[in-house]
């Protein structure tokens, strides 16, 4: 046997490597769908853009809107609350992103809803950085929605916006 | 440890079925012949317990199931349908609610008897190891039911553990959306989680099949740890005995079970879940089911989330080890005087766990939390290496046999004081 010097491949070899080739890829076309099917459908994809007119929200208020079924924050910062998120040293956050990178005008903040934790609804106008205070496991966001303490290793989302006009936003 | 049938088909339908198909002489050696260890206590009586809540659940769940709808808009009032219109539907869904908490209940009762008596060291490893994969389908199954009533604690309930996978670097987020078939919980999640909860109590029972069958292949345990060496003296056949002390068993745990689900079937729910899921307000205080409740307080007590989510699921893989990390020669508590302390501080830190986990997660909770998660992973990572190796065990007796007369004398013994003194 072991004498044997490695034979060139021939008809059969050629034939069974094409065929177990062949059954693979088939295996793997007729499992795919099985696991796709679990990814969001054509009706979720499809209610991918929400409209808010802001004309009516007063300054240091939260405004909760519906996004892709979970909640978008807009909120219209007082002037000591930009300062606040404006002033503070990024090496203080445990994420660190400057607050002009988070907004678009100053006066308005908006980010996803979610805690970046394990996905509660943080409320408003709480915790020790007036900002919002996840009760599920006691993670606090600044009034840039960045992260300062607590177990959620990240900011708040802020999704794709854009201001249509002065009154109004589109999420999405 | 064979079970020697001694079946021998009495009818001529008996005759025929035996010869194209074994399934009575089967039958006979697994649970009539079948020769079980002659001391076993009551806590041996939790494997037929656990049948017996696999089958009540499975009953009372595919009766729910016909008067159910996993819709979003209309689950919450199915529920009540349920409830209010159905026949009997309030008894079935407390049976049903109750019924996990119990069947919970049986199965923590049956992990530490076997920590306890060490039954998961060889031959026994992969019947404990089946054993920690019938409880993660258990925690799976549990946690998809608890969704379907689409109440505010189903709804953050789906929410939190979701995205725990969220935690995974990555490809955390399109696993998690992967999930949930959306981007948060919504209809597509309902009826997935749903159509996975009618089907794993069947994968449950088809592994409940292979640890009985494991079971029967290495033979039970027993509350002395010594392996059987004489069968005609130190067994008995499966029936009646353990029939009959397994049915006392079950009787006892039915009053309780009777008892929580006609007299306090609310005690163990969150007043939360009767209000309907509403995906924009998360209640003030999450907080789990009672038997997930330790392992909540793990996820917690660590301040990064990645982190607390390996701590979460390793306290779960670390018990499949304990066969492997338990260096002691010898089997049970009994003879294992550092051990048999140990293990009752290792029950009183689970149980503070479960304590904690129910607390808001602040201030001396967490401390207390963190404490305890460190004592729970210093108990299998080292405790239970290093007792094996310098703990002094009392002496075993040879057999099962010498440590029933040694027990029986100690006990005639105490009898004859007793009487002197009267």
């Amino acid at each position: 046997m072991s004498n044997q010097k490695t034979a060139a491949p021939n008809r059969r070899d050629i034939l069974f490597v094409a065929t177990g080739a062949a059954t693979a890829v088939a295996t793997g076309a007729a499992v795919w769908p099985l696991i796709a099917q679990m990814n969001p459908d054509a009706s979720t994809l499809a209610l991918a853009s929400t409209e808010l007119d802001i004309s009516g929200i007063s300054e240091g208020q939260i405004v909760t809107v519906k996004w892709r079924g979970k909640p978008v924050f807009v909120r219209r910062r007082t002037k000591k609350e930009i300062e606040e998120a404006v002033n503070t040293p990024l090496a203080e956050l445990p994420d660190p992103q400057p607050d002009s990178a988070r907004v678009k005008k100053p006066e308005w903040l908006v980010v996803v809803g979610v805690c970046t934790h394990l996905g509660c609804i943080p409320l408003g106008h709480e915790g020790e950085f007036d900002g919002w205070f996840c009760p599920c496991h006691g993670s606090t966001y600044d009034t840039s929605g960045r992260i300062r303490s607590g177990p959620a290793p990240s900011n708040l989302e802020v999704p794709q916006y854009s201001f249509l006009s002065d009154a109004k936003i589109k999420i999405g | 440890m064979s079970g020697h049938s001694t079946y021998t088909p009495k009818s001529a339908f008996a005759r025929w079925l035996e010869r194209r198909l074994p399934l009575l002489s089967f039958i006979h050696a697994s649970f009539v012949a079948f020769p079980t260890p002659k001391n076993l206590n009551y806590f041996w009586t939790f494997g037929a317990i656990l049948s017996f809540m696999l089958v009540a659940q499975i009953l009372t769940g595919v009766v729910l199931a016909m008067h159910y709808t996993p819709e979003t808009t209309l689950a919450f009032n199915s529920i009540e349908h349920i409830m209010r219109d159905v026949n009997w539907g309030g008894v079935l869904r407390y049976a049903h609610a109750s019924g996990a908490s119990m069947f919970f209940l049986a199965a923590y009762i049956h992990m530490f008897r076997g920590m306890y008596y060490g039954s998961y060291k060889a031959p026994r490893e992969l019947l404990w190891i089946l054993g920690v994969i019938l409880f993660l389908l258990m925690m799976a199954t549990g946690f998809l039911g608890y969704v379907l009533p689409w109440g505010q604690m189903s709804f953050w309930a789906a929410t939190v553990i979701t995205n725990l996978f969220s935690a995974i670097p990555y490809v955390g987020n399109a696993i998690t959306t992967w999930l949930l078939g959306g981007y948060s919980v919504d209809n597509p999640t309902l009826n997935r989680f749903y159509a996975l909860h009618y089907l794993l109590p069947f994968i449950v029972a088809a592994v409940v099949g292979l640890h009985v069958w494991a079971l029967h292949v290495v033979g039970q345990n027993n509350p002395t740890g010594i392996e059987v060496k004489d069968e005609a003296k130190e067994t008995v056949p499966f029936s009646p005995h353990a029939t009959l002390k397994d049915s006392v068993g079950l009787v006892l745990f039915l009053v309780l079970y009777a008892w929580l689900t006609f007299f306090v079937p609310n005690y163990l729910l969150h007043p939360d879940n009767y209000i309907e899921a509403n995906p924009l307000v998360t209640p003030a205080h999450i907080v789990p089911e009672w038997y997930f409740l330790p392992f909540y307080a793990i996820l917690r007590a660590i301040p990064n989330k990645l982190l607390g989510v390996i701590a979460l699921f390793a306290s779960i893989i670390i018990v499949a080890a304990l066969p492997w990390l338990d260096t002691s020669r010898v089997r049970s508590a009994v003879y294992r005087p550092a051990f048999k302390k140990l293990f009752w501080v290792f029950v009183a830190a689970c149980l503070g766990l479960g304590y904690l986990g129910a607390q808001p997660a602040e201030g001396v909770y967490l401390i207390a939390g963190r404490i305890l998660m460190a004592y729970y992973f210093f108990h299998f990572l080292a405790l239970m290496p290093a007792l094996g190796k310098i703990e002094k065990t009392s002496p075993v007796p040879d057999s099962i046999e010498e440590a029933c007369r040694a027990a029986s004398a100690a006990r005639a013994d105490a009898a004859k004081k007793a009487k002197a003194h009267a």
